[in-house]
């Protein structure tokens, strides 16, 4: 048997390792300001810099770039080994390198300026994700085209997580993105109000299960083992958690919407397959923590080893916390609140970031040929970074009980007990207290970068490491050895992935467009599509991203409907491209703000928005003093209304041409009315659009009177 | 609720895609031997274990304890 002699890839390692560590700062450093601003509203500094815009940013900047490029990192560097192998082509590698921080750059400009479809984790516009889904293929095509010129005939189980990873992160981007463009930088998503709702909590939360999980547990059963110098405890355990996972993993999305307008048997189905997950999960964090059976002694001296336990002790907490938030009677409790926002920070903090800056511990020096430069920087950042999560998590899940009890409570006379200005003050020392915990986690981090900077300068990249290993035979007889076997593992991932991109593509176009639109035809027929002037208020809700704090959606309990009014109906959302049910109430539910009790003055939006805290003292909201100053665009509107019309809102023919007639004369009306209440404004101001879409939020159905 | 059923297609088929991968995976006989493999993962660093590997099996009897 010829053994060949080839060379491991490792400066395309490194670059990735840098990206990961600049953006993984960046990324903390917006996180760590976006939390001050909840502290301190007067941070909130420009349109630009608004908590509604900049909080994308911290959660794209960590998912993705953070995150993302932890991903190319350790995929990159641990493949070439598992399949001894270099990468299929350096070009691919350069230009999925490239590419990639091109879209993070595009992502930190673009969400800034109020470019966003306001779904979440999927905010960037419709070009932008186009790029992603190109850049997706060019590392899929890398990838594959690797592990077909392996060495090594058995894939390694990380492999076939970097694999499940590829494909559904493809399937979900597509599907999800389906949007029709109104202008280069603006589109409204293809599906409308719960169908919206359905498709991108699919996306939501498989986001979570394939690119923060499956590439990371990917990651795990190579690094830990690598780092402990022993075998995984079970390789059964791995593959049988591995095919178990990602068989449920998909169907478990709609636990984000329970008692939401979603049918209840769908969110039977997500809570049932939550669930179910519990037990691939515990098997992926029961078989890393067992790797170190007998071992644990050096657990104490090696700080790799350290970092590690932490991540997969967070991963085990974090699915664990997961299928009980999807019990409904739980996540009646915790949904809305910062109880979630503590749990998916055991999981980023925990598990996501401990696993990267224990895999970077571990790779810098041997990429550099050099020892780590500082042992001790290492343990101080590790204590730093374990303190920091319990610093933030601890507040908040105090502050997302406590914020949960208050809103249910009623006092002896029927009536709730607090109103909702009142538990967003009494949250304020919690806001505090996690910004002292991402501060204490972002400065281990940044002792990261100076120990990794010492260590780089020390060392000397081998760009191209040798190794040799045998060729793979071309034949392979399986003991059933029948002929389509062969037929099929000359091409085999290639084809199944192909067939099944080209099956999906073409499925999705031909049946969203007949499907989608024909459904969203109105179950209540007092529900009228926006006028041109809510349109383009609505878009500048979208665009200042208040979804991010306010949620439209309100839950049939009782604490809710006497809060906000009747619960809401799916028929209401028919013409809700996109969807704006929110996920987080730091601020009241949205959803009737233009009817019975919640019913406000245009003078009082106006007054508000200007300066939230002269309307409601203590409001922890920004301010938007430039609505007052800016002109509403209505060059788009037309284009707006042709598109809404594309995707079957039924405005009358040739609507686009007078809709800005129309606006005017409701901008007139509101500009008209402010004048009464002695404010000045005029009508084409984006002011008045906002206040327009505001005061029509909840009107189309008759509501019962509370009291 | 027709994304509903849009969905659930779309899921069935990555599931039924990952169903054909795990049937290729097992009559390739990539699960023949689940003991081997998580062993092998970590001597490809060493400088010189290439000319040892080339018999599969070396390590299979015995995991090293470093």
């Amino acid at each position: 048997m010829q053994v060949e002699k080839f060379y491991y890839d490792n400066r395309i390692v490194k670059n990735f390792a840098y990206a990961t560590i600049l953006w993984g700062v960046v990324g903390m450093l917006a996180g760590l300001w976006v939390a001050l601003q909840l502290v301190f509203p007067s941070l909130n500094i420009t349109q630009y810099g608004t908590f509604g815009r900049l909080r994308p940013l911290h959660t794209n900047a960590v998912i993705f770039a953070f995150v993302g490029n932890g991903i190319f990192m350790g995929v990159y560097y641990s493949l070439q080994r598992l399949c001894k192998a270099r990468m299929y082509s350096d070009t691919l590698s350069k230009i999925h390198f490239w590419g990639w921080q091109l879209i993070i750059v595009a992502a930190a400009i673009t969400l800034p300026m109020g470019i966003t479809t306001s779904k979440e984790y999927a905010e960037l516009e419709w070009p932008i994700d186009i790029a992603i889904t190109l850049i997706w293929v060019v590392f899929g095509w890398n990838m594959f085209g690797t592990i077909l010129k392996r060495r090594e005939r058995h894939l390694y189980v990380a492999i076939w997580f970097y694999i499940a990873t590829f494909v559904t992160v493809a399937v979900l981007h597509i599907v999800n993105s389906f949007a029709i463009p109104v202008s280069f930088m603006k589109s409204y998503s293809w599906y409308a109000g719960v169908q919206d709702a359905l498709v991108q909590w699919w996306y939501g939360h498989n986001a979570v299960a394939f690119f923060l999980t499956t590439p990371y547990l990917g990651l795990m059963y190579y690094f830990m083992p690598k780092a402990a110098n022993r075998p995984v405890y079970s390789y059964r355990l791995s593959i049988i958690h591995f095919w178990a996972l990602i068989f449920l993993y998909i169907w478990a999305g709609p636990h984000h919407l329970l008692y939401t307008s979603l049918p209840n048997w769908a969110q039977s189905l997500g809570v049932v397959f939550s669930f179910m997950l519990i037990f691939p999960s515990w098997g992926g964090m029961i078989n890393g923590l067992l790797t170190l059976r007998g071992a644990w002694d050096r657990v104490r001296d090696d700080v790799i080893l350290k970092f590690m336990v932490v991540a997969v002790t967070a991963y085990g907490m974090a699915t664990f916390e997961g299928p009980m938030l999807s019990l409904k009677n739980v996540n009646a409790i915790s949904h809305f609140t910062d109880w979630i926002v503590a749990h998916v920070h055991v999981g980023a903090l925990g598990w996501n970031g401990m696993l990267t800056f224990g895999i970077l511990y571990w790779l810098i020096p041997r990429i550099f040929n050099t020892p780590l430069y500082s042992k001790k920087l290492a343990a101080n950042h590790f204590w730093l970074g374990t303190l920091g999560i319990v610093f933030y998590a601890v507040p908040m899940y105090w502050a997302g009980f406590t914020q949960s009890s208050m809103w249910k409570q009623f006092t002896e006379s029927g009536q709730l007990k607090y109103s909702f200005l009142e538990t967003v003050t009494y949250l304020k020392p919690f806001y505090a207290m996690r910004s002292l915990g991402g501060t204490l986690y972002l400065i281990g981090a940044l002792i990261m970068v100076y120990n990794i900077y010492k260590t780089v300068k020390a060392g000397k990249l081998v760009a191209d490491e040798a190794a040799e290993a045998p060729a793979l035979e071309k034949e392979y007889h399986s003991h059933q050895g029948e002929h389509w076997h062969r037929w099929i593992e000359r091409k085999p991932v290639q084809m199944l992935v192909a067939s099944l991109i080209v099956i999906l593509i073409g499925g999705v176009i031909e049946m969203v467009p007949t499907f989608l639109i024909k459904s969203n035809v109105p179950t209540i027929s007092s529900v009228k599509p926006y006028t041109p002037l809510e349109l383009q208020g609505r878009d500048i809700y979208v665009r200042e991203g208040c979804y991010v704090c306010h949620s439209q959606m309100i839950r049939p309990f009782r604490s809710e409907t006497e809060r906000y009014g009747e619960y809401s109906k799916a028929g209401e959302f028919v013409y809700d491209h996109p969807f704006q049910w929110g996920s987080k109430r730091t601020g009241p539910d949205l959803a009737r703000e233009g009817t019975g009790n919640l019913k406000k003055s245009d003078g009082w939006h106006f007054r508000h928005m200007r300066e939230p805290s002269s309307m409601s003292e203590g409001s922890i909201m920004p301010a938007y003093p430039f609505l007052l100053e800016q002109d509403l665009d209505t060059n788009s509107t037309p284009a707006k209304i042709r598109a809404m019309q594309t995707l079957g809102v039924p405005y009358e023919k040739g609507f686009d041409k007078e809709a800005n007639e129309a606006l005017m004369a409701q901008a007139k009306q509101i500009s008209n009315n402010l004048l009464n209440d002695s404010i000045r404004v005029a009508p084409n101001k984006e002011i008045i659009a906002l206040i327009a879409y505001l005061q029509r939020l909840g009107k189309d159905i008759q509501q019962p009177q509370n009291n | 609720m027709s994304a509903l059923f849009v969905l659930i297609g779309i899921s069935i088929l990555v599931a039924g895609g990952f169903l054909l991968a795990f049937l290729w995976s097992v009559g390739n006989g990539q699960y023949d031997d689940d003991y081997t493999p998580s062993v092998r993962m970590l001597f490809d660093q060493e400088k010189n274990t290439a000319a040892k590997n080339e018999t599969e099996n070396i390590q299979v009897t015995t995991p090293t304890t470093k």
